[in-house]
Parts: C-alpha cells; structure tokens; sequence
C-alpha cells in the first residue's frame, strides 16, 4: 500500500499542471468553461487528497518519499525533483485543497464579468501548483522550485489590477521583499551542499544521529544554514521586520488575498520551519531565536492590528500575530499544536475576510444598540506620554514599511545609480573590452600567476552584479536595462568558468535559456518601441491595456532571463552554485546578489512599460492615489 | 495683517474648495445625489464641459460607443438627424452628420487639476503624494474611526489638529521625520499661508496647489468637507475640518522635503519653468464636445422617443364607471416596484396601485427599542421634529462570531483560532453550497421588530425627548394622511383594505447596502413609516376630521402596512391582528395575489441575473433568488435602480399599458382632483433630487467609474466604517461600484408630469434649488396635456410642443414570453451589455 501511495505522489503536482496548461488555451470570453476547468481541477485535486488522506492515515500513516525524477546529471552533480510526505504535508495539503477548492468556487460567481477573469483562475492553478510543490517536497531543490512559482504568482494576483498604480507598487514592493527570502534559500542550498557533500534530501533529516555527527562538523555552517532557512520563513511568513507587505498585499480580489495573504502564502514560512526542525533543533542558538523572533512578532504586530482602522489591515497583522505563536510553538516542540493552530488560523482568517464587506452593516448596528461615547481623561502622566507614543509607533507600523528599502534596495539602487554616469556606449565597449580580456585568461591560464586568476571569478562577477545594478537603477532606455542584465548572465558564465571544472554543455544548458528569452524580449521591445517610440522606464507606462499578447510574451522572456522554473536556465543556476567551492562564500554572495537583482531588474521592466495606469488618456483612468 | 490687500482668501478659498469636493457622506448615511452637483449652475452640457477639462473626468460615453451604438441601431439614425437639424440648421446636417459619424478626432484627454504640483516631480524628482499619502490616509482614518480599531485615536475631543498636537507634545516618537515641520505644529505657527508660503512662495499660487493637493485624493477631503459639515451622520463623534486637514498635509509635506534635502530646498514657483494654466480660466467649446453632446442628445431621445410616442398611441381608455376593487396597494415612486405593481395589476385586475415616495408623507426620527441613537426616516433635506419609539420587542439580535474583536487580540486570537476557526472552513462551505441568512448581512425586517409596538400618538405636546415630539398630534396626523391621499388622487372608492407597502433590501457583503433601502427613507427600510401611516389613516379621531373635511374613508376600510424586500421580493405585513374579522379574510384572499407577483417579479428580474435560468418557473426562481440574496460571493443581489431612465408623475392609466421594464419610476397624481396644482408642488419637490440624483449619480458612475464612481467592489477594504477604499493605502472611493452600473445607460431622467404645461410651470419654479435641475437641463421635463395626450417639453424656461418621430411600437401580450426570449449580454461592452435593455413595448 505503501508503495502505490508513494506513486500517487507526483499526481498531485501533476494534477493542477495539466489544468493549467489546458485553462491557459480557453478564449478569455469563456467565463464558465474557464471557471469550470479550474475548478473541476482543484476538486479532482480534493478528492484524490482526502481519499489519500484517508488510506494514508488508514495503513498508520507512514512517511513516504521518492526522488527518482533526475532533470539533469553530471558526474558529481545531480538535480533531483523529489518529493516527501508525512504529517506536516498532511495538514498542509488538507487544508490547502479544502480552502483553495472553496474559494475557486467561491471566485466563480465573484469575479462574474469581472476584466480578467481568465487571468485570475489561470494564476490560481498556478499558485496551486506552487503550494503543491512546496509541501510535497523532498528537498531543498524542488521546494525551490515551487517557492519561485508561489513568489511569482503572488506578483500577478496582487497586481491584478494592473492598469491602478498602487496594486503595481504594492505588487512590485511584495515581490522584493520575497526575493530576500530566494535569495536566502539559495544560500542556505549552497552551504548545505557543502555541509552534507551532496544533495540531501528531507527524509534524512529523520536520522538524528547523521544530522549531529555533521553538525559537530561544521558549527557554523550549521548555523548559517538554519538563520537562512529562518530568514526565508520569516520573509514568507510576514514576521519581524518583514511584517508590513501582508497588509499591502490585500490589492487583489478579496478571495484572493483571502486565501493567499489570509491564509495558505503567509503560513508557508512556518512549513519551512516545520520541515527543517529536525535539522536545527539541536542549535540551542536558533531555537531561541525563533522563539524570540516569534515573540517579539507575535506582541508587535498584535499591537499594530489593535490601531488598525481598516478591516483588512486589522486581519492581516492579527493572523502574522497568530504566525508568531506558531513559530513559537514549533522551536518548542508542539508540532501538534501548531498544525491545528495553523489550520484553525489559515481557515479564520479565510473566513473573516471573506465576511468582511458585510463589517459595515453589521458593526454599525451593533453599536446602534451598543455604543458607549469614549471619555476622554486629560491624563497628565508620564503614563500618557507613554501611551501616546506606542500608539504613534503602532499607527506608523513601527517604520516597518520603509525597513527593506532603507537597508537592502536602496544601497543597491544608489550604486546602480552612481553607474549612471557610464553611456550605452561606454557599457558596451567596457563590456568588450573585459570580456576579451576574461576569455583571454580562460584560455591561457597558464600564463597569469595563480595569486591573480583565483580572483578573477569575484572580478568577473562583480562586474556581472554592477551590470545588473546599472539595469536596476536605469532610469530611461528599457532596451539598454535588458542589454545589461543579458551582460550580468555572460559575465556569470565567464566567472564560474575561470573557476573551473565546468564543462561545455553545462554552459550551453545555462545560457540557452538566457539567449532565447533576451532575442525574444528585446524582439519585443523593439517591436513596442517602433510603434509607441517613446518607452521610458521613468514612470508606469501600462501598455498592456493595448498590447495584451505583447506583454505575455515579454513577461514570458523576463521570466526566462531571471531563471525562472521553465527554461534550462534555471537548472543552470543550480549547477553554477554547486560549482562555487565551500571557501568562495565572496563569489556566493556575488552570485545570489545578482541572481535577486536581476529578478527585480526584470520585473521593473515589465511593470514599468506593461502596467500602470495606461499613459494614454483617451479612456477613463483612476486617480493614481487609488 | 492686510488680508484685503492679499490675493489669497483662506476662507473664501477653503470655501469654494469644499463645494468641489465630493460630498458623499459616510456608508451608513449613503445617499444618490449628483455626483458634479459644483456645477449644477451651469447648463448641463457646460456644465459636464468645465468639470472634464477642470479634473479630467470623462463626463460621457467614449465617442467610439456612441458611434458603435448607431451601428446596432440603439441611436436611431432619425432622431440624431433630427437634432442635427435643430441644433445646427439644416444647411449643415450634412457636414455635421460626417463629423458625428466618422471623422477622426483626438479624444484623449488632459486636465488641469494636479499641473501645479507635478513639478515636485519633474523639478525635485520627489513623489510626494507616495510618501505623504499613506500615512495621511491612516492617521486621518484612524482619527475618524467609527469602531474597527481595537485601541482608537487617543485624543478625539479637540478637533483633528489639536489632537495631533497633543500626542506630538507628548509622545516619545513623531508624526514627523525632522524638527522644523514639529516645530511648525508645536508653536501654533501653521497658518495655511505661513506653509505655503514655505512650499508654493507665490501667493498667486496658492489656490491652485491646494485645489492640486486636496484633489490627489478627493476620497478624503470629500469625506472630511462632508463630516465638517454634518458631523451628526458620526455615530462616534469627531470634530474635523478641511482646514484640519490642510494644514496637517502642508505640515507633512514640508517634511517630507525637509528629510529628502535637508531644509535646502526652495518653494515650488521659484523655479517654475511656465505657469500651468489657471484652473478657473475660460474652457472654450471644441468640436468635439459638440459632436458628444448631439450624440448624448441622441441617445437619450432614441428612448425617451418611444416612451413619449407609447403614451399616445396606446388605446384610449374607456372612463369606466368605478368598479369593485379587491384591494389597494401604495408603494414607493422606486423603479423597482413598477414591475411589482404591473404583476399586481395583472395577478388581480380588480387591484389598484399608487405611488408616492416611500416615506408616506410622515417624517421623523425612529429610536429602536435599546436604540442607543435615533435613524432618520424621511427624505435627506428634511430635518423632523418627531420622535417615534419602539417598544415590546420580541426578537434577538443575533451575534457574529467571526466579525468579533476577540480574535484580533494576541491570546483569545489564538483560543479563537484553534476552535471557532476551525469550524469556519465547514461554515464557508454552508455559504457556498447552501446559503442562508446569517447576522453578518444587512436585512430590512431587522430595521424594526414585526411584533414590536411603536408610540405614534402624541396625547401631550409636553411630551418631548432631545427637543423632538414624541409621537404625531391628531390635527398633525390629519394633514399628513390628507396630503397624501389628495395628492395620490384616492380620495373615493376605497377598497377594504388599503396596503401601505415600504421596501427595503437584503444583501450581504455589500458595504453599500444603504443604496440599496429606501431613499426617501433617507436609505433605510421604509417599514416604520409604512406602519406610522396606517396607524394615523386608521385612527377613528384622524377620519372623524377627515370626513368633516370632505374626505371620507369608509369604516370598513382598513390601512395595513407592509414591507417589501426587493431583493428577496417578499412582503412582511405589520399589525394583522388588527384587521376585522372580515378583512382578515380579505387579507387571507390577497395573500396568495401578492405571493404569485412577487414570484413573477422576481422571475422577470432574473433576466439580468446569469446564475439563474429564466426559463425555469417563477416559482423555482424565486427560491434561486432567496438563496442568491444570502450568498456571500455573490456582488450583485440585486442590480438596485439600474437602467432608471424616466419618471411619470400622473395616474396609472397613463402608462397602465405601457411596458417600460423595469426602468421607470411613477409617482400617483391626479389633475382631476388639483386643477391648480397646489399639490403637484409637493409631489414635485422630491423628484428632481431623490430621482434626479438617482439618475445623475449612476450617470457619472456608469461614465467615468475610474474617477466619479468606486471601480470594482471585489478588492474594496472597509475603512473606518465610513468608507471603502481599494487595499490598504488608497484613498477612499467615493460614487458607485461598477457591479451596481455595469448595465445602466447613461442618460438623464425625463420627468413626464401629467397636467396642463402652465400648472406644471407653476410648481416646479417655486423653489430654485431643484427648479435649476429643470432649467440646466440635469433632468429633463415634459408635461402632457391629460386631455389631449399633447406633449410638450420643457426647454429654456418654457414649454413647446414635441412630435414623436415613433410611429409604431411593437405590442406584446405577455411578459414573461418577452423576457424568456431576451439573450443575455455576453461583455461588458456598453453595446452588449445594454442590449438587454429592453425597447418600449405596449401591452395588450
């Protein structure tokens, strides 16, 4: 039983795939026949769930894994999607398909006539098939994968309305928060290559003895892995500092932000803590850090949901509240208790927005019947002093929102900007000139002396990350912004190279994908260009509104140039960091910089010049303050 | 202090402001009004002009529309010659037929609102709306907060700058990032003119950037002027101004820059490239707007064409002798219950119906029994000076749980949570798959309890709570119930029992749910006042005078009042215990009357509504649409005053045979009986507000949904209580969501009055603020001679005979075969999605 079980798993990723590609080829004027695949999709997903629920936890439920499916191999390399399920998946994918089957039948009559209703119930299915891949992950790599999907379709349905300007920045805003966490897991997958020498996968987690011997091995490393893992949970889950984008997240339809921000997204951080407890329950270290983290969170953003005024907000920092709890409970231990908290929570919180229109007629009534007029006590205290200001702190969230700018982006930005200085021309001939120059040493290694050429992959990369620093700072051409980012890739190649041991179909693997999506993006701008003349990445421009087709395929070619899951590329960027050896944490930190900056470069492009409010004003648009 | 030298007048510019902001009041106190009310004093086509060139708005169709509904014959191609002919002369039709058809023009639009300020941006690179706004928006939502907030503004008895002040004297942290803006406030020194003198430096200026300033988020502001002017519509009061608000921006503002540049910056005019054009400077007529406006004319008239044709064609009626009539039935003038009233008539044809606004004539305020404040049941103009109270309720309130503030707090949250919450996934899945009514949603028969009794009668004048009377004097209630019944023209004939009908709405999950009650209940259920008013014409003292003056009720006839849900389409009746053993079985008989047109009008309504299949019975519809009202995820429970297009105001028997859909209000009126209109005055007076408003708000609603209306209500966030904003930065939306205007034409309400043109001249110009909706044309009048079905149309202060250019209209015999073969609108394209718009039939 055991074994049909564990080859039933790969249908529930399958499952929603197939729906998904088949809802994408259904004419957008086909409300119901695109509503109805959808939801035919997630609740055959449903019943395929609870009766393997059900036989699952009939046979005692066992823990199952199975990592056959091999992408791609070399000789001391392997990328390895497999999967893993035991009690936490359980929960996870309980709840998961009885509230996403819920809401997408919820959604049918909701967004009747609504513009992009096909949009919408395509991004489902693709958020789906994230949230299934994260939970049924057997390893870093495949939950990387749906991790990149979930980020990304958080992307498309909080900038839904993608013709308002505040869902596109909200949009934008949430999406870099996230890429810190992408960015932290492809660290922690790095140094846990090089902690366990080799791909491991969750179900060793499970052999104590294993996990301690290594742990005794490499402290440190240990230790860094877990603050990773903590600094991605954190990130997705909204917990200190991150907390302020769940609130800003609540710009699409409210079932949508019901059950991603409300629910199943928020709570996916406390998954990954979940799965990896085994590995760093044994640091007393980051035990008391999640606790801490928990706590602090759990008490902070219970005060800022005190102050809110606004239905929505109030849900949001009352559910990141209830996370901080949750991961208390999990660094202590309660797994139980956390899972049902995260069920009780996800299933609330769902709920509550969903109701939450209805607050007006039903509050108003109540304090018709109810109301109390506030006394005002002039306090004269230190007390009052003391008062005013949490609640001045609590009201301003702490100064959360400005937090991740101030100390991740915009370093970066103002570098990039400093770089502004430098023409296309300039770039170019710079470009050329290393570049030889790097092809040059690659070839003759032996003439430079070793203390110069182990640098120059640090060199090379670093010049890979001012590249694409320059095309996260550009302010005006969109061509010369993709240019540099298509440079970023070269260069990445050119360093990983120096460094060795890469042979030349690897490098064929990781650049095709480059090289395809950047003819097929700049094709696309070109063709935009020649018939608007004028794209600037100065101010939202919203030329989706007239070029739909256009903008999907751009989008398409952003995706495939930030190594997104569906080009070789991405299996390519995996290879590149299992060629970066233990002592180059430099290069690391070079490579994943670029990596999260060249997603946000991309996306900047593909928000600036396809959404927004649309630059052409022969048809109603709203108030850019809506 | 020179302030007469000075070009900048705080008050007189404060005050001009406010009459350009929006001024819908907060959700609970929502009312239809004219959304550009600030230009009502010009013609409506200048007006609609200055406030598209002023603020940007699209004040009509796209031309492209108009154009492509000449295309599918919606605008017919005689009646836009014919207002060529008669706007341009007949020597340029053709010229003009070109430029309306097909020439090419540049439609895109500018404004001149927000020119002044886009320099931040273009001389600074600074994006101050971004950094200001949120935290404005919050700060002055939680200062303004009706009861969402846990822990609320701790200072909220001083006015809004005063609090501020207060918590930045005495607060470890800031509202500001540096000291001068701190200071600023702290010192007192924050006169509008000191600041923006510090941010403009041109005084010449300075109105434009606060017209800049205060109109990138209209939302607010107009909620601010609103709540400044009617601080009585906060149940939780607070005392704000636009002034407030003023100052409070410019402060944040000049902080803003300050942290950007240290305080080494410069005023905004002391680099001005070229002065942006005056906001109030002459807007000159183009071509295109004259091509628009004889396309808007045309539009309208291809209906109102039909309709004013229909009235004469239809078969001239026989003045039949009285008959027996089984039972009357007075329900609002609301477009809603015309098709109600038409399946009354048809269900029973010895029925009689009226119309009157749905107050009945008695205004006052209403205190539910434990009611901690009173409800205005009366049109919004009117303040009353009578209190009714509830007393001897039965029924429960019932509670919801998961809208409870428990659950936000750290540690109940997490009880809350592990038990309730769980549940709430089995709950949900009742809502979607069997939906029932629950405490959340708002409901009409909540308004005031069935079994309840209400104090009506006033014995002793003494007896007065808060400065109003409680109860109606017997002479008080005589006037009420003889005005009326005179002006609705039932004066004889009474049939045993008269219904007084209210209405209100359920639905759930609609933040605008006061839109959907009854507007001249000022948007509540009009039940009380329905059981107010029979109790008074039931009221043996009230006939007793009546009769002395001419009006007698028969002692057999009895008034029962009644409530009718239109989302629901059921009826709740008040009071049966008091009807006569021989009424009762009167009422036994009505019952299943009522019951079989309300399942027909539901099933007439179901047309527009794609969840349901017309074409099952109208009885299994109408249980399609009880579970609809409930259902959580559905955003249109009903489609409210949508497509209202006219106003008949004269008896039945002139649109009796008329099927006009559901698009049409009616209110009864009898020139028989008023030869002189002294009544037609009071029956007028409502109109053009209530109707007008109705139709002028959907209009700009439906036009320009983006600015004037609320968008989509699907990502709409609860704010404060008071209003609905999109996610959680963006200001409020004032005007309608776009499910509640998706299917509306945009045209203006035509009043038809059925008396003598100078009569109706006579009332309607004795009051100017609704006799300029007539004269600038935001609604348009005609009067018909009762006599000889002329029709005359009121243009330019007088009125000239109109010919319809409809020969012929189409008859049907039957209803419901008409609607089975209806196809729904597939788009929401205003071609398509119109199209289920029916044309004018007559009825055999």
């Amino acid at each position: 039983m055991t074994l049909l079980l564990t080859s039933m798993l790969q249908f529930f990723i399958l499952l929603p795939f197939l729906g998904f590609v088949f809802s994408l080829f259904i004419p957008a004027k086909m409300e119901n026949a695109v509503s109805r695949t959808v939801l035919f999709t997630v609740g055959l997903h449903l019943i395929l769930s609870w009766v393997f629920l059900i036989i699952w936890i009939l046979n005692n439920h066992p823990t199952l894994e199975k990592s056959e499916i091999v992408l791609f191999k070399t000789k001391d390399y392997q990328f390895l999607i497999s999967f893993y399920f035991d009690k936490i998946s359980a929960v996870y994918l309980f709840v998961g398909s009885a509230l996403t089957f819920l809401v997408t039948q919820y959604c049918r009559w909701y967004l009747h006539r609504e513009d992009g209703y096909k949009r919408f119930f395509n991004v489902i299915l693709f958020f789906y098939i994230g949230y299934n891949l994260i939970i049924f992950s057997g390893n870093f790599e495949t939950l990387f994968v749906g991790w990149e999907i979930l980020g990304f379709s958080s992307f498309l349905l909080i900038g839904f309305y993608r013709h308002r300007y505040l869902p596109v920045k909200n949009a934008l805003k949430v999406f870099t928060v996230f890429r810190i966490a992408d960015m932290s897991l492809l660290i922690a997958m790095w140094m846990s290559h090089a902690f366990w020498h080799k791909n491991v996968n969750f179900s060793e987690f499970a052999d104590n003895q294993f996990i301690i011997e290594n742990l005794e091995n490499h402290p440190v490393l240990g230790v860094l892995i877990s603050l990773m893992i903590l600094l991605a949970a954190a990130v997705k889950s909204g917990q200190l500092p991150f907390s302020s984008w769940v609130p800003r997240a609540m710009e699409g339809p409210t079932p949508s932000s019901a059950i991603f921000y409300g629910s199943l997204s928020v709570h996916l951080g406390a998954f990954l803590l979940l799965r990896t407890f085994p590995f760093w329950e044994h640091l007393n270290f980051i035990v008391i850090t999640v606790v801490t983290l928990g706590l602090f969170t759990s008490i902070i953003a219970t005060g800022i949901a005190r102050v809110q005024s606004s239905v929505k907000t109030q849900i949001a920092y009352s559910s990141i509240a209830q996370i901080g709890l949750i991961f208390i409970e999990i660094a202590l231990g309660f797994h139980i208790l956390a899972l049902i908290h995260f069920a009780g929570n996800a299933f609330l919180r769902t709920y509550q927005l969903l109701v939450s229109p209805s607050v007006v007629s039903y509050m108003i009534r109540e304090q018709f019947y109810n109301f109390i007029p506030r006394h005002y006590i002039d306090k004269k205290s230190a007390f009052k002093k003391l008062d005013y200001s949490i609640y001045l702190l609590c009201l301003k969230e702490f100064n959360l929102d400005g937090f991740v700018y101030r100390f991740f982006w915009n370093p970066l930005k103002w570098v990039g900007r400093k770089l502004n200085y430098f023409s296309g021309i300039e770039i170019v001939i710079f470009f050329v000139a290393t570049y030889l120059i790097g092809l040059i040493c690659l070839f003759n290694q032996e003439l430079i002396p070793e203390e110069v050429y182990k640098y120059l992959p640090e060199l090379f990369a670093l010049f890979g990350l001012l590249m694409v620093l320059k095309a996260f700072a550009e302010r005006k051409s969109a061509l010369l912004s993709l240019g540099l980012v298509i440079t970023m890739h070269l260069y990445r190649t050119l360093a990983i190279s120096l460094n060795g041991h890469i042979n030349t179909n690897e490098i064929i693997l990781y650049l095709s994908g480059v090289i395809i999506s950047g003819v097929v993006g700049y094709v696309c701008l070109n063709e935009l260009k020649s018939l608007e003349h004028n794209i600037t990445l100065d101010q939202f421009l919203g030329h989706s509104a007239e070029y739909p087709t256009l903008s999907f395929i751009f989008l398409l070619a952003c995706l495939g140039l930030m190594a997104f899951p569906m080009t070789p590329t991405f299996i390519g960027v995996e290879i590149i960091f299992s060629h970066i050896h233990e002592d180059q944490a430099g290069l690391v930190f070079l490579a994943a910089l670029s990596y999260v900056v060249t997603g946000l470069s991309l996306i900047r492009i593909y928000a600036r010049i396809f959404l927004g409010p649309h630059v052409k004003t022969y048809h109603a648009h709203p108030n850019r303050s809506s | 202090m020179n302030s007469n030298n000075s070009i900048f007048n705080e008050q007189e510019v404060l005050h001009e402001l406010k009459h350009f902001l929006p001024s819908q009041a907060p959700l609970k106190d929502f009312i239809h009004h004219n959304t550009l009310h600030a230009f009502q004093n010009y013609k409506f086509y200048d007006g609609i002009r200055h406030a598209s060139k002023m603020f940007g708005y699209f004040v009509s169709l796209q031309l492209e529309d108009y154009r492509s509904l000449y295309i599918s014959k919606r605008i017919r191609e005689d009646i836009l010659k014919r207002i060529i002919a008669e706007q341009k002369g007949l020597e340029h039709a053709n010229e003009w037929m070109h430029n309306v058809l097909s020439k090419k023009y540049v439609t895109s639009i500018s404004s001149r609102i927000g020119l002044l300020r886009l320099n931040w941006k273009k001389q600074y690179h600074v994006d101050l709306d971004l950094s200001v706004h949120p935290l404005l928006f919050r700060i002055l939502c939680s200062y303004l907060d009706q009861g969402i907030s846990i822990w609320g503004f701790p200072v909220g008895n001083k006015g809004f700058l005063s609090s501020i002040r207060e918590i930045e004297a005495n607060s470890f942290t800031s509202f500001f990032k540096g000291n001068r803006a701190k200071k600023l406030l702290l010192t007192g020194n924050c006169k509008i003119e000191d600041l923006l003198k510090i941010l403009v430096g041109d005084e010449s200026l300075y109105k434009q950037y606060l017209y800049d300033q205060q109109f990138s988020h209209p939302g607010w502001s107009g909620m601010v002027s609103t709540i400044e002017d009617q601080p009585q519509t906060l149940l939780n009061p607070k005392k704000i101004s636009i002034h407030d608000l003023v100052v409070f921006e410019l402060l944040l503002e000049i902080d803003t820059l300050d942290a950007q540049f240290e305080e080494g910056w410069l005023p905004i005019s002391s680099d001005l490239k070229n002065r942006p054009v005056e906001l109030f400077d002459e807007i000159p007529k183009t071509e295109l707007d004259e091509v628009l406006s004889i396309w808007q004319d045309a539009f309208e008239w291809s209906y109102y064409d039909p309709v004013l044709a229909a009235i004469q064609l239809q078969k001239k009626k026989m003045e039949t002798a009285p008959f027996h009539k089984s039972f009357q039935v007075f329900t609002c003038i609301d477009d809603r219950e015309l098709s109600f009233r038409r399946y009354l008539e048809r269900t029973d044809s010895e029925c009689e119906t009226f119309a009157t606004p749905g107050f009945f004539g008695v205004e006052f305020f209403f205190q539910p029994e434990h009611g901690q404040s009173y409800t205005k049941c009366c049109p919004a103009p009117i303040t009353p000076k009578y209190l009714i109270k509830e007393t001897d309720t039965k029924k429960k309130r019932k509670k919801e749980a998961h809208l409870s503030k428990l659950s936000h707090s750290l540690f109940s949250g997490s009880l809350i949570s592990q038990t309730l919450g769980l549940l709430s996934g089995f709950k949900l899945a009742l809502n979607i798959f069997w939906p029932s009514a629950m405490p959340a949603m708002a409901s009409p028969i909540a308004h005031m309890d069935k079994l309840s009794k209400l104090t009506i009668e006033n014995k002793n004048v003494n007896h007065r709570e808060n400065d109003l009377q409680v109860g109606f004097t017997i002479e008080e209630m005589v006037q009420r119930v003889e005005t009326i019944l005179t002006s609705i023209g039932l004066v004889k004939n009474f049939a045993s029992i008269v219904y007084i009908v209210g209405h209100g709405a359920t639905s759930i999950n609609n933040p605008h749910y006061c839109a959907y009650d009854c507007g001249a209940c000022g948007g509540r259920p009009g039940s009380v006042n329905a059981r107010v008013f029979c109790f008074m014409a039931n009221h043996p003292e009230v006939r007793e005078v009546l009769s002395s003056r001419g009006l007698v009720i028969p002692i057999e006839t009895q008034f029962l009042g009644a409530l009718h849900d239109t989302t629901r389409d059921e009826i709740t009746y008040f009071d049966e215990d008091l009807l006569s053993p021989v009424n009762l079985t009167n009422h036994q008989k009505n019952i299943p009357v009522f019951v079989k047109a309300l399942d027909l009008n539901s099933k007439e309504r179901s047309r527009r509504l794609v969840s349901i299949d017309t074409h099952l019975s109208a009885e299994k519809i109408h249980k399609e649409i009880l579970k609809r009202s409930v259902s959580l995820f559905e955003p249109r429970q009903e489609l409210n005053h949508s497509t209202n297009a006219t106003c008949f105001v004269g008896r039945r028997d002139l649109t009796k045979d008329i099927y006009l859909d559901r698009r049409s209000s009616m209110s009864s009126y009898d020139y028989r009986i008023d030869p002189e209109g002294k009544y037609l005055f009071n029956v007028m007076k409502p109109i053009a507000p209530v109707m007008g408003g109705i139709s002028l708000e959907y209009f700009f609603s439906r036009v320009d949904n983006c600015k004037l209306g609320a968008g989509t209500k699907l990502p709409h966030n609860v704010m404060g209580l008071i209003g609905v904003a999109n996610g959680s930065d963006g200001d409020l939306r004032p005007g309608l969501p776009s499910q509640m205007i998706e299917v509306h034409d945009p045209i203006r309400l035509l009043v038809i009055v059925e008396h003598f043109p100078e009569v109706v001249l006579g009332a309607i110009n004795q009051q100017p603020a609704t006799y300029e909706f007539y004269i600038n044309e935001w609604v348009r009048l005609v009067a018909v001679n009762p006599e000889t079905r002329e029709i005359f149309l009121f243009k330019d202060g007088g009125f000239s005979v109109y010919r319809p250019l409809t020969r012929a209209l189409g008859s049907i015999s039957d209803v419901i075969t008409l609607i089975e073969t209806v196809k729904a609108a597939e788009s929401l394209h205003i071609v398509e999605a119109t199209k289920e718009n029916l044309p004018v039939y007559l009825m055999d």
